[in-house]
């Protein structure tokens, strides 16, 4: 259903700045990365020459081989944090690039949140990019208490002055009979709005690479190449959303149209 | 307050076969031709069509037997109605718990080691299945029939309310769910959570259903044919279209002034949001207004397939889960090409309209003296089968 209509809006939109040094794979979600809401901290921060992101995260914000706490390493770890401050660092020469995480398996959002102030006092970032949604909805978490907890992570972050982005769950087409993935990606999407921080649709992006045969997400393989370039392109993304969110220029939801 | 017709109401049929369409179309994850269907272009989905005519199915058969027959074998009736639904739903959960152990032995992806988690409760299938029978655990897409089962149950005092003073039990049936957002009732679930169809929320539209059966639509009759209620129904509708839109397009989100996002969000299927109840209800008027009772298209071979599903709605229902879990597998081990899913689609319905149709042949034989029972015990489903 919604693919069709991703597809017709990127045909209505076109396809805006396709950036060419990135591999054709990622290119087809680019429309789906209009940033809505600006990222004040990471301009401040980019203009300074040193920008810190913190990646707090679950199980699909790491792959085995990478560790999944501490540093993502410079741009050598193979899931998207680690990515992600690759391609931070490629797309802003001059300006330091530091991505920590706090990314541990199986924890729900109020987990997360629970440690979510010793980690922000730890790296004291000015970006919080926070992956959640999935082991809620596998645990059919109150829906109201899951928005709760993204209000209060949320809120803690801003008080200590990173701004927020947010990343929903994975497409997992194999499990989508058995997770109802619905009322969760609702709240994020809910809760992205009215804080006015942006929500990387990682989901719906997935789910376009699925359709139109980018990756193949159906396959039942043991080994890493697939995850690793999924990965390597969430990473890719997510350093567009950061960068053109953060741009000093008009926003583009106004610029656009 | 007496039936106004025993004649069978087709359009009953005919919405009710649709709404289960649609529900199997949404229930195969990733389908590309769910987008046909409502819930992409408003508030509501087929789930409230689904129950507010269960209601006043159930309403129109029971009703008439517990005035003919008294209360205690109208509610033995309802009572062995749930038990067969409970009976379906079990099955259901055999053919679920069959295709996920399929899935946990044979997928393994790094990429989805998260995900794969969801399998863990295979681990402790003593639990689980408990749980299950319980209608605590509950899949996946299969909310529809424990929330069915556990109206069923509690009908036939509501009922003998309804037969008496209908209004009342209206006002009673709408107090619980004013009640249920006072103070966040719900029943809690497996392993975490509530049930995802909050029955304290969602009885109301199967009370509705059933007043309206026993006379309350006929009272109601003028209010809807006026011009004004049905301009309102229609500026509602483009209202919601509106709202679904900014769904798929988030360009178009920043036209919805904050004021109207932070009145609607987050619009609540578990507890029946009320702009749901409201979408529902103007869906409903526009259906009256433009579908007249004895239209006669209603017997026409086009819409006898999705009548002849409305009619047969439980085995219809139990098929089209089966099918969409069917139809997952096909996407997930043949092919997902668009293609492919719009095969799978139609099949699937032609399924349900055959199952549907035999199943009508049988019930006719067995009315005429062929079957076990002899045709004095012709069944009173003059609204149709429940």
């Amino acid at each position: 259903m919604k693919e069709r209509l991703l597809l017709l809006a990127l045909l209505m939109l076109g396809s805006g700045s396709a950036r060419a040094e990135h591999p054709e794979a990622c290119r087809v979600a680019e429309n789906l990365l209009e940033p809505s809401f600006r990222l004040p901290q990471v301009t401040r921060a980019i203009a300074a020459k040193h920008l810190t992101v913190l990646v707090v995260g679950a199980g699909s914000s790491q792959l085995p081989g990478s560790s999944g706490a501490g540093n993502a390493s410079n741009g050598e770890g193979n899931a998207y944090p680690a990515r992600l401050q690759y391609a931070l660092a490629q797309q802003l020469p001059g300006v330091q690039v530091k991505v920590t995480t706090d990314v541990k398996a199986k924890r729900t959002a109020l987990e997360m949140v629970k440690t979510l102030p010793a980690a922000l006092n730890a790296s004291k970032p000015a970006l919080l990019v926070w992956q959640t949604g999935t082991v809620d909805a596998m645990l059919a978490i109150d829906p109201d208490q899951f928005s709760q907890a993204l209000d209060k992570g949320i809120n803690i972050a801003h008080s200590v002055g990173a701004d927020v982005v947010l990343i929903n769950a994975q497409y997992s087409p194999r499990t989508e009979s058995m997770i109802a993935l619905g009322t969760y990606a609702e709240d994020m999407r809910w809760v992205a709005l009215q804080h006015e921080v942006p929500l990387f649709d990682r989901f719906s992006i997935m789910k376009l690479w699925g359709e139109q045969g980018t990756f193949d997400l159906y396959s039942a393989t043991k080994k890493l190449d697939i995850a690793e370039r999924v990965h390597d392109c969430i990473g890719r993304l997510l350093a567009d959303l950061v960068i053109s969110a953060a741009k000093p220029e008009e926003p583009s939801v106004n610029g656009s149209r | 307050m007496a039936p106004v017709s025993t004649e069978r109401d087709l359009r009953l049929d005919l919405f009710r076969g649709l709404a289960l369409w649609l529900i199997f179309l949404d229930h195969i994850p990733s389908n590309a031709v769910s987008w046909i269907t409502i819930r992409n272009y408003g508030f509501s989905d087929a789930t409230e069509i689904f129950v507010f005519i269960s209601g006043y199915t159930a309403a129109f058969v029971y009703g008439r037997a517990m005035r003919q027959h008294g209360f205690i074998v109208a509610s033995a009736r309802v009572l062995k109605r749930a038990w067969q639904i409970y009976v379906a739903h079990v099955f259901l959960l055999a053919i679920y718990l069959a295709e996920i152990a399929y899935v946990a032995n044979s997928f393994d992806n790094p990429l989805y080691a998260e995900e794969m988690g969801v399998l863990d409760f295979l681990k402790n299938p003593d639990v689980t299945i408990l749980q299950a029978l319980l209608l605590k655990f509950k899949p996946v897409n299969m909310d529809i029939l424990p929330l069915y089962i556990l109206l069923l149950a509690w009908f036939p005092p509501m009922l003998w309310l309804l037969l008496r003073a209908p209004s009342i039990a209206l006002l009673a049936s709408a107090s619980l769910y004013a009640l249920m957002w006072l103070f966040d009732w719900n029943i809690p679930a497996y392993p975490s959570g509530t049930w995802v169809f909050n029955p304290y929320a969602w009885q109301l539209l199967f009370v509705f259903g059933a007043w309206c059966a026993l006379g309350g639509a006929q009272n109601l009759s003028r209010w809807i044919h006026s011009r004004v209620v049905v301009g309102l129904a229609i500026a509602y509708l483009i209202f919601a279209f509106a709202i679904a839109m900014t769904w798929y397009f988030p360009r178009l989100a920043v036209f919805v002034p904050k004021f109207v996002g932070e009145a609607i969000y987050p619009i609540d299927k578990t507890n029946l949001d009320v702009l749901r109840i409201i979408h529902f209800l103007a869906l409903a008027v526009i259906t009256v207004a433009f579908v007249p009772r004895d239209w006669p298209a209603l017997k026409s071979r086009i819409f006898w397939p999705p009548i002849v599903c409305g009619q047969h709605s439980l085995e219809t229902f139990c098929l089209g889960v089966f099918l969409s879990f069917a139809g997952h597998f096909v996407f997930t081990d043949v092919s997902n090409r668009v293609f492919t899913q719009v095969i799978v689609s139609f099949l699937g319905i032609a399924i349900m309209v055959a199952v549907a149709a035999l199943i009508s042949w049988y019930r006719e034989a067995e009315r005429q003296g062929g079957g076990p029972n002899p045709p004095a015990a012709k069944p009173g489903y003059a609204g149709g089968d429940l």
